[in-house]
Parts: structure tokens; sequence; C-alpha cells
């Protein structure tokens, strides 16, 4: 069968599953107790579990089943989580993670896991004594001993062994409590065991086994038996004799002390009425009721989270997925209709039927909310970038042995797809710099006054055309000086320079290249974490990146996006016959200037503006256009452009209006134009390039 | 036994070329062209092509032939080549024929005033027609076409 039309599927689903497991990890590492997320946890890695096999990703099924077993003991509350756990089952995501992503680059998803795997068992069986004392199940009668073995993993004592325990226990004995495991491909699996017993019973007391003595003897058990053993033997010389015996695969040994015995006592109180009742009850199946009703009582304090998570996963997910390619499909059709509407428009206009007019401006109305809808359909909220952060930031504080908190808001804001898919490294670069540089250490905050855990905020919000996205931390901040100290160092500026530098220009000096890998500031900006690339990402992407900061207080990097990049406000304006567009975001104003307010200065033009003089530029000589030169007339229109803090004037021939336009390649085969940074089609069908102001302001 | 392929003829002066169908999108009557500045002389700009904006060239400039005024005989050939899209100004483009590979044969070093380089071989139609198979791949070449602009200058 060929399953590649499902690995797509596979792939995209497993995603999610790991987003989702990771996101719920981290909610329980904060709220340990919260049965309930171990639930929606537990529901997760099933079905990554139960799709991976289906797909013969075995490795991948492997692993999840392990963690399902450590899972399924949590929720059981046979098992209390703590760290070690936590950092195993993240270990096990990350391997979850790299094995998906093997997959997905054609790989077969294969990955040596042994070592989870081992870490991830000796957590089922480690903390299985506690485990096994609240374990409810039923006494082992003659029924199928082995399978209860297998899933209770543990026995219970009756108030006679318990007390022996506790009296040996008191006189300085030790109570082990005992699971050994005899190899699959052992023949004589009740002489091994009798081996193993015989030679217990030299050196202490088997106070209770399961499966009983009597059913072991005639080999009624699966590969392994499990006890309650006193002794005054150390631990350690046990195990060595006990895996002395040939065709004993394993042993395990956890050390009983007076709580983990106290809690028995208390579930066996418990359980007991419970597995008196079902023996009887097996006679009429109608009084069963009253049993389970009893059961879920015992089971009462996690009922409750259990149910909110049930609540807060009963919301259906109600999308589907798209591939991005037919959408930019379906916004070339659009832009393609829009066209025809502006014809059809003009037609109207000049046949004067008033049914066609009539018809023409409802279907404007239409196309415009047609469009709303297209554009929103690019968007996407900018969680699905966010939310592999506080897995990571948690990592990274860890390593580094510092506490923090990661506060996340505006994770539903919206940014367009093309941005999403570009920005996620340029953010990790800049996270990566708050926690690793930004926050100090334990000890240094505390010196400093400041609460020991750390706080790192990511929000993001809209303003206007764009999106920000920023990133504070309360750390020791910039320092303004050994910045410069580096700079001038490395000859970036110089002294004299640096002293009218305004704070603002200084911090930019971290973005510069080859400034990162500075050594010299490795208490600020690092081990060459790349600040550079951040900063030519973003600007790539059309946006810019501020510093603020306060040292001692903290940093703030912000971020500015455009909000998409394939829908852009411009102006258009007409230079003799050919029409441009110059966009919105980088127009001061614009105005009329008289011929002779121009001055000539070393052959360039000036002109007055505010209270400076700004550069005017001839965007028909810039582009040659042979049908106009404002030299001809008495009154120009300019445009003024902005680059940063830089202004100069655009001379045109006259405005036509603002637009939204739809940003278009100019085709791989022309090379980059200089001034022209794309090209849109107009209403009437033309094609108007896009102006770059960048290219005018040098 | 050497394959048949389909082949566009279009016309350019006085010869007739042919580039294989499988390369050609479509063949317009002209469009409006909107002029990209600062590029080569060869390239006239960019049209709308139903929403796809695409560079067009004119194929006598960029053969180094004299250009013509443009009239209702002239057709823009759009070439996709490893998607890269192109329109190609030809003087007339009216005809589709079957070609034998094995027919092709090298072509002479200049042929109608074209480089060899540009070409992929030529073809005998008939008595009175020869067909010139163009080498896509060379004529849209760009550094090939800026180190000649270079050693002008």
């Amino acid at each position: 069968m060929d399953m590649n039309q499902y690995l797509n599927m596979f792939i995209d689903e497993s995603n999610d599953h790991l987003q989702s497991l990771n996101e719920k990890m981290l909610e329980l590492e904060s709220s340990p107790a919260d049965l309930g997320i171990v639930q929606v946890i537990f529901r997760s890695a099933h079905t990554l579990k139960g799709m991976a096999a289906t797909m013969g990703f075995e490795d991948l099924a492997a692993l999840t089943h392990q963690m399902e077993n450590v899972l399924d003991l949590v929720r059981n509350e046979k098992l209390a989580m703590q760290e070690f756990i936590f950092d195993t089952l993240f270990k096990s995501l990350d391997a979850l993670e790299s094995m998906v992503q093997d997959i997905t680059q054609g790989g077969e998803g294969k990955a040596d896991v042994t070592a989870i795997v081992e870490s991830l068992q000796a957590i089922v069986r480690g903390d299985m004594a506690p485990a096994a004392s609240k374990a409810v199940s039923a006494t082992p009668t003659s029924s199928t001993p082995a399978e209860i073995v297998q899933e209770s993993k543990g026995i219970q004592l009756d108030e006679f062994q318990q007390s022996v325990i506790e009296q040996s226990m008191s006189e300085g004995h030790q109570a082990l409590y005992l699971e050994v495991f005899i190899r699959e491909d052992c023949q004589l699996k009740a002489v091994r065991a009798y081996m193993v017993f015989d030679m217990l019973e030299r050196f202490g007391e088997v106070i209770k086994s399961e499966p009983s003595t009597q059913d072991i003897e005639q080999d009624k058990f699966d590969r392994s038996f499990s006890l309650y053993y006193i002794t005054q033997k150390d631990e350690a010389e046990l195990k060595t004799m006990i895996l002395g015996v040939s065709e004993i695969e394993n042993v395990t040994m956890t050390r009983l002390d007076a709580e983990s015995l106290r809690e028995m006592s208390a579930t066996a109180a418990k359980s007991s009425p419970i597995s008196s009742e079902i023996l009887p009850v097996e006679t009429a199946s109608v009084a069963s009721a009253p049993v389970v009703e009893e059961s879920k009582v015992a089971a009462a304090p996690p009922a409750a989270p259990k149910a909110a998570a049930k609540a807060a996963v009963a919301a259906p997910s109600r999308t589907i997925r798209v591939d991005i390619d037919r959408l930019d499909v379906l916004m070339n059709l659009f832009s393609e209709l829009l066209i025809d509407r502006v014809r059809l428009e003009q037609l109207a206009s000049e046949v004067k039927v008033p049914a066609l007019t009539d018809a023409v401006e409802h279907m404007g109305r239409v196309s415009s909310d047609l469009q709303n809808i297209v554009l929103k359909l690019r968007m996407v909220p900018v969680d699905t970038v966010f939310n592999r952060f506080p897995r990571m930031v948690r990592d990274l504080a860890k390593s580094l042995d510092k506490k923090l908190d990661l506060i996340i808001t505006g994770a539903e804001t919206e940014l367009d797809r093309t941005v999403i898919d570009e920005i996620g490294d340029p953010l990790v670069h800049l996270l990566r710099n708050s926690v690793d540089h930004g926050v100090e250490p334990i000890a240094d905050r505390i010196a400093a006054g400041k609460d020991e855990t750390g706080v790192v905020k990511l929000s993001a919000f809209h303003s206007g055309n764009h999106v920000f996205i920023e990133i504070e931390d309360d750390g020791r901040g910039i320092y303004r000086d050994k910045i410069l100290q580096s700079a001038i160092k490395k000859g970036v500026v110089t002294q004299e320079q640096s002293v009218t530098m305004k704070d603002e220009e200084v911090y930019q000096l971290l973005f510069a290249p080859g400034f990162s890998t500075a050594e010299v500031i490795s208490d600020i900006s690092g081990r060459g974490v790349g600040l550079d690339v951040v900063k030519s990402k973003i600007s790539s992407l059309g946006g810019h990146v501020t510093v603020y900061s306060t040292p001692g207080k903290g940093t703030k990097f912000s971020v500015q996006l455009p909000l998409t990049l394939s829908i852009i406000s411009a102006m258009l304006i007409r230079v003799g016959s050919e029409k441009y567009a110059i966009p919105l975001t980088s127009i001061v104003e614009t105005g009329i200037i008289k011929s002779k307010q121009v001055r000539d200065l070393h052959g360039s033009q000036l002109i007055p503006y505010r209270e400076t003089h700004i550069p005017l530029l001839s965007l028909s000589r810039v582009f040659e256009v042979p049908d106009f030169d404002e030299r001809e007339e008495e009154e120009t229109e300019i445009v003024v452009i902005r680059k940063g803090d830089k202004l100069a004037a655009l001379a045109v021939e006259n405005f036509i209006g603002q637009n939204e336009i739809v940003l278009k390649s100019l085709g791989k085969y022309l090379p980059d134009i200089q001034g022209v940074s794309g090209a849109t089609i107009l209403g009437d069908g033309q094609v108007a390039l896009i102006i770059d102001p960048n290219a005018f302001i040098k | 036994m050497a394959e048949d392929i389909k082949v566009i003829v279009f016309k350019l002066a006085k010869e007739e070329y042919g580039i294989e169908v499988d390369k050609v999108q479509t063949i317009e009557r002209m469009l409006p062209i909107t002029r990209v500045p600062k590029t080569f002389d060869f390239v006239k700009g960019v049209i709308n092509l139903r929403g796809v904006v695409i560079p067009v060239i004119d194929l006598r400039g960029r053969f180094n032939l004299p250009e013509n005024e443009y009239n209702d005989q002239t057709r823009i050939i759009i070439v996709d080549v490893d998607t890269t899209q192109v329109g190609f100004i030809v003087d007339s483009a009216n005809d589709v024929v079957d070609l034998d590979r094995g027919r092709i044969e090298k072509p002479p070093e200049v042929v109608g005033g074209v480089k060899a380089r540009y070409l992929d071989g030529v073809a005998k139609l008939d008595e009175e027609r020869l067909l010139i198979m163009l080498n896509l791949a060379e004529v849209l070449n760009r550094s090939e076409v800026s180190q000649l602009e270079n050693i002008e200058d």
C-alpha cells in the first residue's frame, strides 16, 4: 500500500500533537497536580502513537508508548510528577520532534532512543512501590494472575502482613519491594523462580509474593513476579545475587519506608470493601452500578479537573488546511476580477443604463467584501510562531541556571503568512539574547535588589499598517560606554563621533556586521548570536528593529513589521505618460513648490522644507521618462519621502490618488532595478512600477 | 528512429525561427507595455498577462537586428524556461509544424545575423523554407548580455 498520500497528513497532525504536548507539559509543570492536563497529554500521546504505528514508524510508536506508560501512572495517581520525570518527558518530546523532522525530510524517522526509553522505563519501575500501594485490584485468586501483574504492577498486603513489615522495620530490618524479570526464552520459569525464592529465604523473609508461591510453582505466571521482602542484606548485594541466578533478566528493588506503608494501609482499607463486593455482584449484574459509583468516589479528587479538561477539549477545530499556492492563485484571480470590475464600471458610466449601473455597483460592494476575505485568508496569528518559545525559554533558562518567566501577550495578532514564515528565526535570536545576556544570573539579580525570577515579555500588537513585536527583559540593560569602547576598538566609529552619538545610534551598532562576534562585549550582546543577521532579515521583510534600554533596568527590542507583504497602501503618481506607485509608509507629505524656490548647489538641487533644505530629485530624469521634464513647469508637485531620519523630495507631474495595491514581482528575468521594488496592476489593467524610496536617499 | 517534435514557427526579419511547443506558454497579440527604466534596451518593459507581470523583450533587439514598428502582425510569444517567464516580441507567428529531431542540423556560424550560440540547429522544412531552432537558455542568459554591454562601454 502506498502510504505517501497520508504522509503529509501524518506530518501535519504529528506536529500539531507535538506542539500541544509541549504546551500542555509546560502547563503541567506550573501546576503539577492538575490531572486534567495529564489527561490531555495522555490523549495526544496516544493518538500520536496510533498514527505512528499505522504509518509504520516503529521507533516513534515505541517511544510514545513508553511515554504513555509513564503518563498512565501519573494519570491514575500512581505516580506524582517530579522534575526528573518532566525532564525525561521533555527529552522524549525532543526526540519525537527530531524523528518527525526526519520523516518530513523524507527519512525513515529512525533514531536511537534507547537511553530515553530506559529512563522512561526506570520511572515506571522505580516509582512502583508507592504506586503498588495504591493499586486497587482484586486479591489475586485463581483468575489470571499474569494479567494482573502486568496491569496493576503492584500487590496488596493484608493487615497482618503490613504489621509484620512495620514491626521488622522498627527493628532495623529493611523492607523491600522486588520485581524479578525472567528471560523470555526461559524454558523452566518455575524452576528459576524457585531458585530465587530459595535464595531469598536464606537471607530474609518473603512476606508476600504476586502471583502467589503456589501459582509460581505451577508455572502460572508470565515473565515476572514481584514480592515484599524483609532482610538485613544490602540492596546491591542482593541484586547481584539474584542476577546471579541464570536466565534472570532483570530485577528492580524499591525500599519501603513507614510513609509508603501507611499509604498502603489507607488504600487497602478503601479498596477492600470494593473488591469484596465485586464477587457477589457477579451473580446479579444490575447491582454493579453502585460498585462503579463507589470506585468513582474513591477517585474523587481528580474528577473535577478531569471534567474541566474535557470541556476545554470539546470545542472542535473548525479549520481546514489549504495549500498556500492555492491562496496565491486565488489572490491572482481576485486581482484580475478587480481589474474587470473597474472596466465594467467605466463602461456602465458611459452607457448610462440604470439597471446596468445598479448591477455594477452591487458587484462593486460584493467584490470589496470579497477582497477583505481573500486578504484575511493569508493572515495567520503570530501564535504559530510564538507557541514554540515557552519551551525554548524554559530549556534555555534551565541550562543557564536562571529563573525566568516568559509572558506572552497579543499572540492572536495576525500577520501575513509570508512574514510569519520568515520572522521565527530573528525572534529566536532576540529571545535568546534577552535570556542569555539580558537577564542576569540569580545571584546578580538578588545583589541588584531585583526579584530572583527574571521576566521576559513577548508581545505583539497592531498599530496602523504595522505589527509590532516587542521583546522586553528586566535584566541589566545595555551600557552605552561598553558598546562604544568596543566599536572604537574595531574602528566602526571614531572617538569624536562617539561623543556626539545618540543612544539610539549607539544601540544600532549592536546590529553592525561583525560586531556581534566581539568577545569584548560578551556580557552584553554575546557569543555572536548574529544580531546583524536579525536586522538584515527584518529589513528584507520591510521592517525595522529599535532598541530601548535603561542600564540596570532592562532592554526592549521592538520589531516593526508590515502587516502584509502582498498588499500595501500606495500613492499613485503620474510622470508624463507613465504611472508609478510610492508606498505610503515612506511618504512624509506631498506639496507644490515654485521653480524659483529650487536652489542649485554643486550640481544637485535643494528646496527649502520646514527649517531646513532637502534634496530635490527628478523622477523623470532618474527614470529617463521621455515625455516630461519638471524644469519646464512653473510649479512642480513634490512627494517628500523618508528613509530613517533623512528626507528628500521627488518631483512628479501630478498625483492620481491613494490606493491599495497588490505587490507583484517583475519576474525572474529582469535584474534588480535601482529605484524599483516591484510592480502592481492598476484598475485599467496596466502595469505600474512601485518606487523604492530607499534607493533615492543615500 | 528520431522522435517528432512540434515547433511554433515565427518570423523575425526574413528568417523563420522555431521554438518547441512545450516551452511556449501562450501567444498574444500586442498588449500595453509598461516601460521599465534602467535596463537593457531590448527589454521593452512588462506586461500584465492575466494577473501575472511578465517582462517582454524585443527579439530583434536581442539579436542586434534593426527594430521595427509594431503592427497587427506583431505577436508576443510567452515562453517558460525553468520557471522563468519571458515574452518575446516577434514580427509574426502563425504556424505549428511537426519536425523530426533527426532533421535538425548543426547551425552555421551566423544565420540571418544571429550568432550560432543562440541557435540549437537548422532544419530544412522543404526546398525553400529553412527553420532556425532557438536555444532558449542562451537567449535568456543575462550574464552573457551584461558582459557584452561591458565590452561596449
